[in-house]
């Protein structure tokens, strides 16, 4: 199909035309986009609560030992089913205190493993050992395992959940 | 009838024409077997678009009911397990097809002038469809997907100043949770297929436009003031049309392909589910599917110090190597005039399988599963021996070391340790540890020291 020529010099109303096409086009285009993009970095600006979860009466757990125990996080989606779960390593250091480690390697966050006969903490990825206290022993991991908030309210351990620590 | 109704179409849209014109346009002669990866690479993205559509009818989005839907896919819905399958092997296809094929482009310089936005764009569709296959794995939401997330969104935390930010976005939130699965499934399926296809119509485009390269050994060095007049002389001296005289091969090759994908899912199936996507069951043992399992390797591998380096540097170099390319547009484009093209990409996959086989046997992991030596292998009856063989095995020293048949590979072989190393030195390496060992100063007591060393001093070949 042949398209006549335009003429060379755009006249006013042409150009008028073409810069108001140019720029509805635009705002046409960020209605598109800005909230899809916000809505996409919105877990950014999610703040959840940070909420004190019981894992168990203090009787449960014997002093000087480590073990695992799992609780729900801060304010979980009704979808997010056993996905909504969390652990963490927990130790009895006396009749009232407590210390409860992150489960995740700080290599690249994978879970780490108590071996009690050991006394360490093992990391089944890339091989990081961690003492009992946490310091690193071995392997790649760059920093101490981190620890969560642990106290003890009327008989029970309660740990304050905690973001992955992945930084 | 049926040609007056083509007529009619092709009067009404001109798509018959464009699409006789595409098929038929003259393409260089001799071409042969090396070019089809890039045609095998596009049907295996046209299978996963099918299954990929089939599984997501029955597959549920979401954090906590996937795994069941995947599992009613695999275990009742009539041929469920056998798309899986195709969707898995057809991605595993793909990701090897579009390496063969760049390294193809590469080694032959293809992406010479004309073609360097053929290269640019082709670029593009190797990172999306590694983008895919990272994804796609994750979408397989068990046990391994939720940690993969997570090792995922730690490795992006590795960037300075944004990195936290880009890990919580993986992420989608603080932790792992019912947000997180959707992302990936609406990135997995609608955002990056989407580009995908846009860029798959601009690199057709863009080979119809500037037609296929020529082989190396019909036409001299590239330059720019000659190039478009030779290749024309060429097609219009030598020239073939591309159907059927080149396409027959790429059809049998994507048959070829296309039998094996649906064998392989016929006969190996798609990979297992693991444990269900639970982060509180700490008896994990993650691990990326194969094409990225030498990443895991080299992640391993890699000097500590050196490590951050890596996992922020490692992409980006990659990315700017793959669009430096196209800027050396002018040459020679003959192999033994660019010795060092072959050379590369021998080195780079010669790399990556290297690192895929140290990934499959990840000496570096801890052998939890390692059993206690049995008599047979401790050979001796000196109750220290024998108690030091038992605390070798409980205390952890068996997930890293081999004592004949048994235990790691993570620390050195002890089958003859005695043959290496005195008594004495024996304790100072189990009490002060090394580098990659830890102190056990600070686990055992003197006397379980000493039995181990009594073991290990009797440990001779």
């Amino acid at each position: 199909m042949e398209t006549p020529e335009p003429p060379s010099v755009p006249s006013p109303r042409r150009r008028f035309l073409g810069r108001l096409s140019l720029g509805l086009s635009g705002v046409i285009a960020a209605a598109a986009t800005v909230p899809v993009i916000g809505f996409l970095l919105s877990p950014l600006t999610r703040k959840p609560p940070r909420v004190w979860r019981a894992v168990g009466s203090v009787d449960q757990f014997t002093i000087g030992q480590t073990v695992n125990v799992a609780f729900e996080d801060a304010s979980p989606l009704p979808w997010a089913g056993v996905t909504a779960r969390t652990a963490a390593w927990l130790r009895r250091d006396d009749t009232d205190r407590f210390t409860a480690f992150s489960v995740h390697c700080t290599h690249l966050g994978c879970p780490v493993r108590w071996i009690a006969d050991a006394g360490l903490f093992l990391c089944p990825c890339h091989g990081g050992v961690y003492y009992a206290d946490g310091t690193v022993s071995a392997g790649p991991p760059p920093r101490t395992l981190p620890q969560y908030p642990v106290r003890v309210r009327a008989g029970q351990v309660e740990i304050l959940t905690s973001p992955i620590p992945i930084a | 009838m049926l040609t007056r109704l083509l007529a009619w179409l092709d009067d009404r849209s001109g798509l018959v024409t464009a699409t006789r014109r595409a098929l038929e346009h003259p393409v260089p002669p001799r071409t042969g077997w090396w070019y089809v990866f890039g045609s095998a690479t596009l049907i295996a993205f046209i299978l996963q678009v099918a299954t990929g559509i089939a599984l997501s009818t029955a597959y549920v989005p979401s954090s906590g009911q996937a795994y069941e839907s995947l599992r009613f896919i695999s275990e009742q819905a009539m041929l469920g397990r056998f798309l899986r399958g195709m969707h898995y092997f057809g991605a595993s296809a793909m990701v090897l097809l579009i390496g063969i094929h760049v390294s193809r482009t590469y080694i032959m310089a293809a992406y010479k002038f004309p073609r360097e936005l053929n290269w640019l764009t082709g670029a593009v569709l190797l990172l999306l469809t590694l983008a895919l296959a990272f994804t796609g794995q994750l979408l397989r939401w068990d046990q391994t997907a939720v940690w993969s997330v997570i090792v995922g969104a730690a490795q992006a935390a590795r960037m300075p100043v944004v990195g936290e930010q880009i890990g919580r976005f993986i992420l989608a939130g603080d932790t792992i949770g019912g947000a997180t699965l959707s992302r990936f499934f609406a990135f997995h399926v609608f955002f990056i297929p989407a580009i995908v296809f846009a860029f798959i119509g601009l690199h057709l485009a863009l080979v119809l436009r500037h037609g296929i390269s020529e082989r190396t050994r019909d036409g001299p060095a590239v330059d720019p003031a000659t190039y478009r007049a030779r290749y024309a002389a060429l097609l219009q001296r030598d020239g073939v049309p591309f159907w059927p005289d080149a396409a027959w091969r790429d059809v049998v090759f994507g048959a070829a392909v296309t039998a094996t994908i649906v064998l392989l899912a016929l006969i190996v199936g798609p990979p297992d589910l693991g444990p269900p996507p639970d982060p509180s069951i700490l008896e994990a043992y993650p691990r990326p599917d194969w094409y990225f399992l030498w990443y895991f390797a080299l992640l391993a591998l890699a000097p500590n110090n050196l490590e951050s380096l890596i996992i922020v540097l490692g992409p980006l170099l990659f990315g700017a190597a793959l669009l430096v390319v196209p800027v050396f547009n002018q040459g020679a484009r003959a192999m033994r005039r660019r010795p060092w093209a072959p050379l590369l990409v021998v080195f780079m996959w010669t790399t990556i399988v290297i690192f895929w086989i140290a990934g499959e046997r990840a000496d570096w992991s801890p052998d939890f599963g390692a059993q206690p030596l049995p008599a047979s292998v401790i050979r001796e009856q000196r109750p220290e021996v024998v108690e030091g063989a038992r605390l070798f095995h409980d205390t952890g020293c068996e997930f890293c070391h081999r004592v004949e048949e048994y235990g790691g590979r993570r620390g050195p072989d002890l089958s003859d340790v005695a043959g290496r190393m005195r008594p004495d030195e024996i304790t100072a390496r189990i009490t002060n540890g090394s580098p990659n060992m830890p102190a056990y100063v600070r686990t055992l007591t003197p006397a379980q020291i000493r039995a181990l060393v009594a073991f290990l001093s009797s440990r001779r070949q």
